[in-house]
């Protein structure tokens, strides 16, 4: 229950402005890939292109493909609500729905689409996504009591939780530890270690030593300037990333020296 | 001899906060002085007919049963006009929040807050001179078709001057009400939770069941509330449009009254006993409408815990 995802030659426009150019990168199922770089060189643009959330933003588009197991995401006839079942998403900043309980948080993209779940086997998602996300333990006693009363680390497993109850093939994070404690922020990355045992990981941070503790492979994005486009410069082993990267940008960058 | 520095005060700052928080506290005070000088002007002046001999007031039987049918046909054409506008208003500030394009949408939103601006006398000539004739074959239709329901009981009103016209004219007054509250509401749905809804693979209507009305839900009965406030208050389109009479349960006959129409119309050539029985009139529209009111906060504050306010 993971896919891989090829992306060919991926523009990401902004209306006429060409925020992300010429992305080519080949993601491993069930493996962590971290996304770093400075702030608006467009990371956090192309990991929404990879399960079109972009669209959000009016006159957003892209070209070029992603490939998913080899089926096109933005192929003729093909509906980003059935592609955002297959590839979940976790944001920024936790936001599970307020007006929900933990409980019903959890099952909300399950209840999507009129399916009809039985009692039984909806006590059995929760828990078992919940247990999937590390909180089973801290919430088993009041899953009636609104989601939003947790703790901000909470939150996002809870988040997590929900994502992983639909049983997506890829789990997108965006910066899901930049809103979190030290302590919080530990307990999501020893849960991304395990997420990729059965899902296909990709997570965009700022924060080098955390792509250096959880993923497998790094790619760097940079942007030259200003109103430029922003570019995959290196993509690799993050061992070689951060130890013996072949752009001098990506030394200079991990080194410390800018970004 | 030693100072403590941090004893010595800004003059002006600590005068202007002085000035600012005694301003807030008089307009405070007068809102609660005001509704208490209503009410108490009311409650004086209506003495006289709630405790006159039921034979003086109105109609020979006493005071309530003078108001009674007033306060049901009050009820009956507010809510009505509320059950027509609220599904059309929500619709309308959905399709303007989160369907149509930004052009539209804004051009839209300008309409609907000109539809409020409109006077209600020329809301009421409308009604008077344009519905009601042209709506009163359809409640002969409704007469003949469907009048084993009270509701629709014949003969119709050959006019279509009834209590339905009226009603359907006061949805048509309270719908931009409704419409621009919600939309502000709508618009205010955290970016976050909607793209929540979208990650977890929500069509456009699934996100705004799950994200926009749970948290648009309080906003949304105030809106209501004040709509109803609007409508149980609303005078010169009903005297115009309703060619008043007795409690009826059809609804396309002649006949019924509110509370507000019945003051207006007759308060101009009333005198002694009579006045105080139409300021009674009004004291039991300033409860009622109170009563919907601490309603409406009851409903909303039932489910602070998921508000998402914490």
């Amino acid at each position: 229950m993971s896919k891989r995802i090829d992306v060919k030659d991926l523009n990401v426009y902004y209306g006429s402005f060409l925020a992300v150019e010429g992305v080519n990168i080949n993601i491993e199922a069930k493996s962590v890939t971290a996304f770093i770089g400075p702030s608006g060189c467009g990371k956090s643009t192309f990991l929404r292109t990879l399960n079109r959330m972009h669209e959000v933003l009016p006159g957003a588009r892209v070209e070029g493909e992603v490939l998913l197991d080899g089926d096109n995401l933005y192929g003729p006839g093909v509906d980003p609500v059935s592609v955002r079942t297959q590839v979940g998403m976790v944001f920024q900043r936790p936001n599970p729905f307020p007006t929900m309980s933990i409980r019903d948080n959890v099952l909300a993209g399950v209840k999507l689409n009129n399916k009809r779940i039985s009692k039984g086997a909806a006590d059995a998602l929760v828990e078992k996504s919940l247990r999937g996300a590390n909180l089973w333990n801290e919430v088993k006693d009041r899953l009636e009591k609104p989601g939003s009363g947790l703790s901000g680390g909470q939150q996002q497993r809870l988040c997590i939780a929900r994502a992983i109850a639909v049983e997506p093939q890829v789990i997108l994070m965006d910066e899901p530890c930049s809103a979190l404690d030290p302590i919080s922020t530990l307990a999501v990355e020893d849960l991304i270690n395990e997420l990729k045992d059965e899902y296909t990981v990709v997570i965009v941070t700022h924060n080098m030593q955390q792509a250096a503790r959880v993923s497998d492979k790094t790619a760097f994005f940079n942007i030259a300037g200003t109103g430029k486009p922003g570019k995959l410069i290196e993509f690799a082993d993050t061992t070689t990333i951060f130890n013996n990267p072949s752009q001098k940008a990506t030394e200079d960058y991990v080194s410390g020296r800018f970004g | 001899m030693t100072t403590n520095s941090l004893t010595t005060s800004q003059g002006a700052g600590r005068a202007g906060d002085k000035v600012f928080s005694g301003a807030t506290l008089a307009a405070g005070c007068l809102i609660l002085a005001v509704l208490f000088g209503v009410a108490l002007f009311l409650v004086i002046q209506a003495i006289p007919a709630l405790v006159a001999p039921p034979a003086d007031i109105q109609g020979g039987h006493g005071f309530f049963a003078y108001i009674g049918p007033i306060v049901v046909g009050t009820l009956i054409a507010a809510v009505i006009a509320i059950v027509i506008a609220t599904p059309v208003a929500i619709g309308v500030a959905l399709f303007i929040s989160h369907y149509a394009p930004r052009k539209l949408a804004s051009g839209l939103g300008y309409v609907v807050d000109l539809l409020a601006a409109i006077p209600s006398v020329v809301y009421g000539a409308w009604g008077a001179a344009f519905l009601a004739p042209q709506i009163s074959p359809a409640y002969g239709w409704l007469a003949s078709n469907m009048g084993w329901l009270p509701i629709f009981q014949g003969p119709a009103s050959a006019t279509g001057k009834t209590i339905l016209t009226a009603s359907i004219v006061l949805s048509v007054m309270v719908l931009p009400i409704i419409t621009s509250l919600s939309r502000e509401i709508f618009l205010q749905t955290p970016k976050l939770h909607e793209e929540a809804a979208l990650a977890l693979g929500a069509t456009r209507w699934e996100m705004i069941k799950m994200a926009v009305l749970p948290f648009g839900r309080p906003g949304i009965v105030s809106a209501i509330m004040l709509g109803l406030g609007r409508a149980l208050g609303e005078t010169m389109a009903v005297a115009l449009v309703l060619s008043s009479g007795v409690l009826t349960a059809s609804l396309i006959q002649t006949g019924n009254q509110t509370i507000a129409a019945e003051i207006a119309l007759n308060f101009p050539e009333a005198s002694g006993l009579k006045v105080s029985t139409l300021i009674a009139a009004g004291l039991v529209l300033f409860v009622i409408t109170l009563g919907v009111n601490m309603i409406a906060r009851w409903i909303i504050s039932r489910h602070k815990e998921f508000s998402g306010a914490n």
